[in-house]
């Protein structure tokens, strides 16, 4: 049965040949709203998706969706199982050194610490997402970090008490404190990396061109600053 | 789902959920129940099948076919599951692309690591990034499969060779006695007699497997845990059915299923080991004999 159904994916596979080959796969992590989501209707949705979508449309590129764990997102784009990641991922020297970014879609913006009264943020519990640029802060504030596989599970451990805090992007932060009479924002807010791009692989320079030039012409025409204030109100659209 | 659903904030209580339970997310964690039983009905008799083989080989009187039995299953073993179902996947992947890569672009001048990048010519991808999604979403589920039944059949074919070495040896005997080859008595008294010592093993093995599913989403398939965390986490007006932190229900949820599960195949091994035993010379055999007298 096992050899069958390979068999067939394998003759599938190869009957599609003649086909156009700019078909571009993209991974996201779909539970990162709203940068990136899974909406009612079982769709990937988020300012992500937006701007992949109209970066496909203005390359021509074929974009179709992926969504993969946060975990596994970087190695399964280098061993080929997906050609670009766009799911809120800050550009960092560490992950510079692994893949590619094109330029930022989302500027350097704010992380920010949420928690049920006033802490020292630095003597506390901290949860934080696992392999983030927050993960990393905390651990070197001198905050005792929890890390966690998801960002809801991040902020659900605030909610019961596991941790003192969350750290994560103001911009997923902001919905949630507001709809949560019990969660209010801690301290001052910290700059963390270099702004949001789509990650590629090393060795992907055609793709990393054309893409940087319709991320470009995005934000010359206002589009990025259209998407930006459709997914987050009152942000700065200037960068 | 239904036609009052278009607007969900406006609705009362029972509408709101008669709604949200009908949404194309909620019915994507319907199916992937389905997906789960799949997976248990195609990977059981699978890793049954590499465990047979792994037991035969390990008793091979071919010693170069033994050291591959007992490799097999000791390495396998010995390695923690994470890690093969990491490395299957990936290394099978990476090595049938790179057979499809060699075959379809013989005149590729670049290398095919370059740093921590693999890279195969766009035809010898697998499947080819313009296969449409259900050939990616199947090819992916093969090898989920198949990483399972590679880390069960080592398991499995400990139990069967344990099970092998219990059936009586006076059997064996009394076959080669009667003139039967080593393979005619392996297949017609050893093979039929040895299931019965297997069982208590091999039902152990299952409800391992039942409840090693979660492990499906580190392949890329969405089952019920990866379903049950995704709806259940709470949900802000970004979404059209916004909701607290709901994971407890949905667990529950699971729990009842797995239990369900767990205590269905409970009573199929009772059943199957009341049938195995007719005619064993076991103690529950020599019941059988005794209650039908």
């Amino acid at each position: 049965m096992k050899k069958l159904l390979l068999g067939t994916v394998l003759l599938t596979a190869t009957a599609g040949m003649a086909a156009a080959q700019d078909v571009v796969r993209i991974g996201t992590e779909g539970a990162y709203p709203p940068y990136n989501f899974i909406n009612d209707a079982n769709e990937v949705d988020g300012y992500d998706i937006d701007v992949a979508n109209e970066v496909c449309a203005r390359a021509e590129l074929t974009c179709e969706w992926v969504t993969n764990d946060w975990d596994s997102i970087i190695p399964n784009l280098v061993s080929g199982n997906y050609d670009a990641i766009a799911a809120g991922m800050s550009i960092t020297d560490e992950r510079d050194e692994v893949i590619d970014f094109t330029q930022a879609y989302y500027p350097p913006d704010p992380s920010a610490y949420a928690g049920l009264d006033e802490i020292d943020v630095t003597s506390a519990v901290v949860a934080a997402q696992a392999a983030t640029i927050q993960a990393t802060h905390v651990a070197e504030s001198g905050a005792t970090l929890v890390e966690f596989a998801t960002p809801d599970e991040s902020v659900a451990a605030v909610r019961n008490g596991e941790a003192d805090a969350v750290l994560a992007d103001k911009g997923f932060l902001v919905p949630i404190v507001e709809e949560d009479p019990d969660l209010v924002f801690i301290g001052e807010d910290v700059m963390l990396g270099k702004g949001i791009g789509i990650g590629l692989r090393e060795s992907d320079t055609e793709l990393k061109e054309k893409m940087d030039a319709a991320l470009a012409s995005m934000k010359e025409d206002g589009k990025m600053a259209e998407l930006l204030e459709k997914w987050f109100p009152g942000m700065d659209p200037d960068f | 789902m239904f036609e009052f659903c278009t607007a969900p904030s406006a609705l009362d209580d029972l509408r709101w959920m008669a709604c949200y339970l009908t949404t194309g997310k909620q019915i994507a964690f319907y199916w992937s129940f389905g997906t789960v039983l799949l997976l248990l009905a195609v990977t059981a008799p699978a890793a049954l099948a590499f465990g047979f083989l792994g037991a035969l080989a390990s008793r091979s009187r071919v010693a170069p076919l033994r050291w591959l039995g007992t490799a097999y299953t000791s390495m396998v073993r010995g390695i923690p599951d994470i890690i093969f179902f990491l490395f299957v996947p990936i290394a099978l992947d990476q090595g049938l692309e790179w057979l499809r890569h060699k075959a379809k672009c013989p005149d590729w001048d670049q290398p095919v690591r370059q740093g921590s990048d693999f890279l195969v010519c766009a035809e010898a991808k697998l499947p080819l990034n313009t296969a449409p999604q259900w050939v990616h979403e199947s090819y992916g589920f093969a090898l989920a499969v198949l990483a399972f039944a590679v880390v069960f059949g080592a398991f499995a074919a400990n139990v069967l060779s344990g099970a092998m070495r219990a059936v009586p040896r006076a059997q064996i005997e009394t076959a080669e006695a009667y003139g039967m080859s080593h393979s005619q008595a392996v297949w017609r008294i050893l093979v039929p007699q040895m299931w019965i010592y297997a069982l208590p093993g091999l039902s152990n093995l299952w409800q391992i497997l039942v409840k090693a599913t979660p492990l499906l989403f580190l392949l890329g398939v969405q089952d019920i845990v990866y379903w049950a965390r995704e709806l259940g986490g709470s949900k802000t007006s970004t979404f059209a059915y916004p909701h607290p932190d709901w994971r407890l229900w949905y667990f529950l949820g699971l729990l009842v299923f797995y239990l369900a599960l767990t205590s269905l195949s409970e009573r199929v091994f009772a059943r199957l080991s009341h049938r195995l035993s007719l005619g064993q010379a076991t103690a529950a055999g020599e019941k059988h004999r005794k209650a039908a007298a």
